[in-house]
């Protein structure tokens, strides 16, 4: 496995080495710092959230729950640590990925005391998370004005600044550094430890690894737990590094993540995927999107074209899954 | 010391209103090759899942080494050596062969860390220790079955396996696989290591197993020491019922080829092929996987769109390109994996039966619903399908019946020639002994011309009355007549390779 999933990522590299280079030539302000910079600060929440999708898909299931998870937990302890005056940025994150934990639980929950189809389950878990939130606390944005001031000020850490010809001044953002962080230690967990081969073993085929002795129960409340709780995180890391608390943020972001997802060589039909390779699909993405906008393409053309890449994608894992399989 | 590794007593299983196992005894030695054979439904599936601990019996003893055990649960069979190797193998095919090996035992010991240093180590040994060539990095998907079945017993050894119970090890595997098989199954022996094979396939029990049970609806009807049995009495005490294998010998065909092929070739697989097919006859394709014997079937079924050379229908040349016109053309081809290839098995009968001729049975835009009856209720009897109506799922039958819905399926478009791809693949011994009888009177009275390929020699050899042998994609004997036996036809496809 490990031959072959190197020589998918090296073929997702060697794509998104050529994007680059093409995208530079169109537009020379691609390789600029100030536009690096801004491009690793956009991988850093959707890359978050995509180490908890990674790791669904390869379990054989899919999650489109987990934006609707990111922003209940951010808008609710916003919400809370605007009413009780509280500012601090430790509690907060902790706050925000335990509801992230208890959401994803209930996904557990359902899918594997009845045995229900993921898909079916998140879209439901989303769309109750969602209006519960709009309905328990209003749709009021919670601005810079009001935001906790440690909160951004955490989220305004720059590993380096560079200073232009003009004077301004671009940081690329310490974010990245949990970013990188956490995927390490996704990485090493499915990697290394039995409970992340077990969910490999469990998107291969589930009879096979009850079989083999695991506890494939324990797999799955894991696997959605930790989703969850990776979502909560990035929404409150989303928050502070925007600046502001909305509770119809991250609309329609499911579509993006699970196509970086697939992008990075996951198999739609579980058992493999790869951390790398998934960094390098959020990247890619990323970067598509973010030159389509210095292109001034219009929004809703983006949403054309991360459609053509999730199908695309898709077709081409799911093609080469097939012929292994035959 | 006992002088069995493990001892069933009495045992006895309902479920339901079932009884799947009635006081049912069975004992084997340490290091014994043990059969245990019964046709489907005899309560061979429930044995294995008692001594492996999936079903707690209602009634009975099990002794391992002589001492009672209580209530066995996977685990503690596991505990004490006891490793099943389903006919799906259980292995992960997305993982490597070295992790697929290492994760049984790294389970049992509890380990939280993959050690995949360790894993490679052990994967190496085992390996070696089987006397086999597979490369623990390679992903057990890419390997072929006789390579997953290894991985397979390799894992269990790595289990520190006593037993290894083998559920219809040899059911996809080639007469070479077979082979390869045995002598490790005889290398398990030499290292102390019990194997209870279940199968129905007599040879081969023949050829391999010390000691032999024989189960028939949940009773055990036979057991002893496998040299007092010959196929005759395994048959008789799997069936009840005594089968005789009179073989097809028609008299010499004389009418003109209903089906001719000259210079047939498929790239890379078969080539220069001259068959004649005449009404009446069966004729048998017999050779190893990858022999081009599949290609053939399916070029002539217009699943080879890269064909070469001449078919000659009735004389007239044809050219079939899909198969639709196959079918239209009176050709019908029964694939070897009548299950994935074949059958909508959640639907009925009736609608698999009558799937193919949906277009003739219209009325206007609409079905003609009685005529459809019609013709399903009449093949439904001439087929002799054992099912309580048409409206009978196809998923529940065992696999005789599914294979006769599939013959009746194809009869029903009107076939003159009908290809049949191991036919009684996965079929108990009854069944295909039905089986046969209705292919070869379809044979004989309709004057269907048949073409049979199998990797089953002795079927081939009772029910054909032309044998092909066919090698690397060419045909390199036919056997008429006397020239017709086993020996002959496995002693040409030995020195093929």
């Amino acid at each position: 496995m490990n031959k072959i999933l190197q020589s998918t990522e090296l073929a997702i590299a060697c794509v998104l080495l050529l994007a680059m280079v093409l995208i530079g030539l169109v537009n020379p302000a691609f390789w600029g710092f100030d536009n690096l910079f801004s491009l690793a600060k956009s991988n850093v929440v959707i890359g978050i959230m995509a180490l908890g999708v990674l790791l669904v898909m390869i379990s054989g299931g899919i999650d489109v729950s987990f934006p609707a998870f990111a922003v209940a937990a951010l808008y609710i302890v916003v919400r809370a640590m605007v009413a009780l005056h509280y500012d601090g940025v430790f509690l907060p994150f902790v706050a925000a990925a335990l509801i992230g934990l208890v959401l994803g639980a209930f996904n557990a929950l359902i899918i594997e005391r009845f045995r229900m189809i993921p898909l079916i389950v998140t879209l439901g878990t989303a769309s109750i998370t969602r209006g519960l939130l709009l309905g328990l606390l209003g749709s009021s944005i919670v601005n810079i004005n009001k935001m906790p001031k440690e909160l951004i000020a955490f989220g305004k850490h720059d590993l380096v600044t560079v200073e232009a010809a003009n004077g301004a001044t671009y940081g690329l953002t310490a974010m990245v550094l949990v970013y990188l962080g956490l995927g390490l230690a996704m990485h090493l967990m499915l990697r290394h430890t039995m409970i992340g081969r077990s969910v490999y073993a469990y998107g291969t085929d589930p009879e096979a690894a009850r079989r083999a002795g695991f506890n494939t129960r324990r797999t799955i409340w894991f696997v959605y737990c930790t989703a969850g709780m990776l979502a909560g995180f990035a929404g409150m890391l989303h928050t502070s590094m925007i600046w502001q608390a909305n509770p119809r943020d991250f609309q329609g972001l499911e579509l993006d993540v699970i196509a970086a997802v697939v992008l990075g060589g996951a198999s739609i039909f579980g058992g493999r995927g790869s951390v790398l390779g998934t960094l390098i699909g959020v990247f890619m993405l990323v970067m598509v999107k973010n030159s389509l906008i210095l292109l001034k393409v219009d929004t809703t053309w983006q949403r054309v074209v991360v459609g053509l890449i999730i199908v695309a994608a898709t077709a081409i894992t799911a093609w080469r899954d097939r012929k292994k399989l035959a | 010391m006992s002088e069995y590794l493990i001892e069933l007593n009495n045992i006895g299983k309902r479920f339901g209103g079932v009884r799947a196992l009635d006081g049912v005894s069975l004992a084997i030695r340490p290091g014994e090759i043990h059969c245990l054979a019964g046709e489907n439904g005899s309560g061979k599936s429930t044995i294995i899942k008692v001594i492996s601990g999936i079903y707690t019996p209602e009634e009975g003893e099990i002794r391992i080494d002589g001492h009672p055990v209580g209530r066995l649960d996977p685990i503690k069979a596991v505990g004490h050596g006891i490793q099943v190797i389903y006919q799906d193998f259980s292995l992960f095919s997305n993982l490597t062969v070295a992790e697929n090996l290492a994760l049984n035992t790294y389970l049992l010991e509890g380990r939280r860390h993959m050690d995949w240093a360790r894993a490679h180590r052990m994967a190496r040994e085992v390996l070696s220790r089987l006397g086999v060539s597979i490369d623990p990095d390679a992903e057990v998907g890419s390997l072929a079955t006789s390579g997953r079945q290894i991985v397979a017993i390799a894992r269990a050894i790595l289990a520190k396996a006593r037993l290894i119970i083998m559920d219809e090890p040899t059911t996809a595997l080639t007469r070479h696989e077979v082979d390869a098989l045995f002598a490790i199954t005889r290398d398990l022996q030499a290292q102390g290591i019990a194997v209870l094979f279940v199968s129905h396939k007599m040879r081969e029990m023949l050829e391999i197993s010390e000691r032999l049970t024989v189960f028939r609806n949940g009773r055990k009807v036979a057991e002893g020491m496998m040299r007092d049995f010959d196929e005759a009495a395994i048959t008789r005490a799997m069936t009840g019922l005594e089968l005789t294998d009179e073989p097809y010998r028609p008299a010499p065909p004389t009418a003109p080829a209903v089906l001719e092929t000259r210079g047939l070739g498929v790239p890379g697989a078969v080539e220069g092929v001259d068959l004649v097919l005449r009404p009446g006859e069966i004729v048998g394709i017999s050779g190893l996987i990858g022999s081009g014997r599949t290609e053939l079937a399916r070029a002539l079924f217009g699943m080879e769109p890269a064909m070469r050379g001449t078919i000659l229908l009735n004389g007239a040349p044809v050219h079939p390109r899909s198969v639709q016109e196959a079918i239209a053309l009176g050709i019908a081809y029964v694939p070897e994996d009548r299950l994935t290839e074949g059958l909508f098995l959640p639907q009925s009968i009736e609608r698999n039966l009558t799937v193919s001729i949906l277009d003739r049975l219209r009325r206007g835009l609409f079905l003609d619903r009685s005529a459809l009856r019609q013709r399903t209720d009449a093949m439904f009897s001439a087929m002799q399908i054992a099912a309580p109506s048409a409206e009978t799922p196809v998923g529940h039958l065992s696999g005789g019946n599914a294979q006769r819905v599939m013959l009746g399926r194809w009869l029903l478009t009107g076939a003159r020639v009908l290809i049949l791809n191991g036919p009684t693949v996965g079929v108990d011994v009854g069944s295909k002994a039905t089986i046969h009888r209705i292919i070869r009177d379809l044979a004989l009275r309709e004057g269907l011309a048949v073409l049979m390929i199998s990797d089953d020699v002795p079927e081939l050899v009772t029910n054909c009355n032309r044998i092909h042998v066919m090698h690397r994609g060419r045909f390199v004997a036919e056997l008429t007549g006397a020239d017709m036996s086993e020996t002959r036809i496995n002693d040409t496809l030995k020195t093929l390779t």
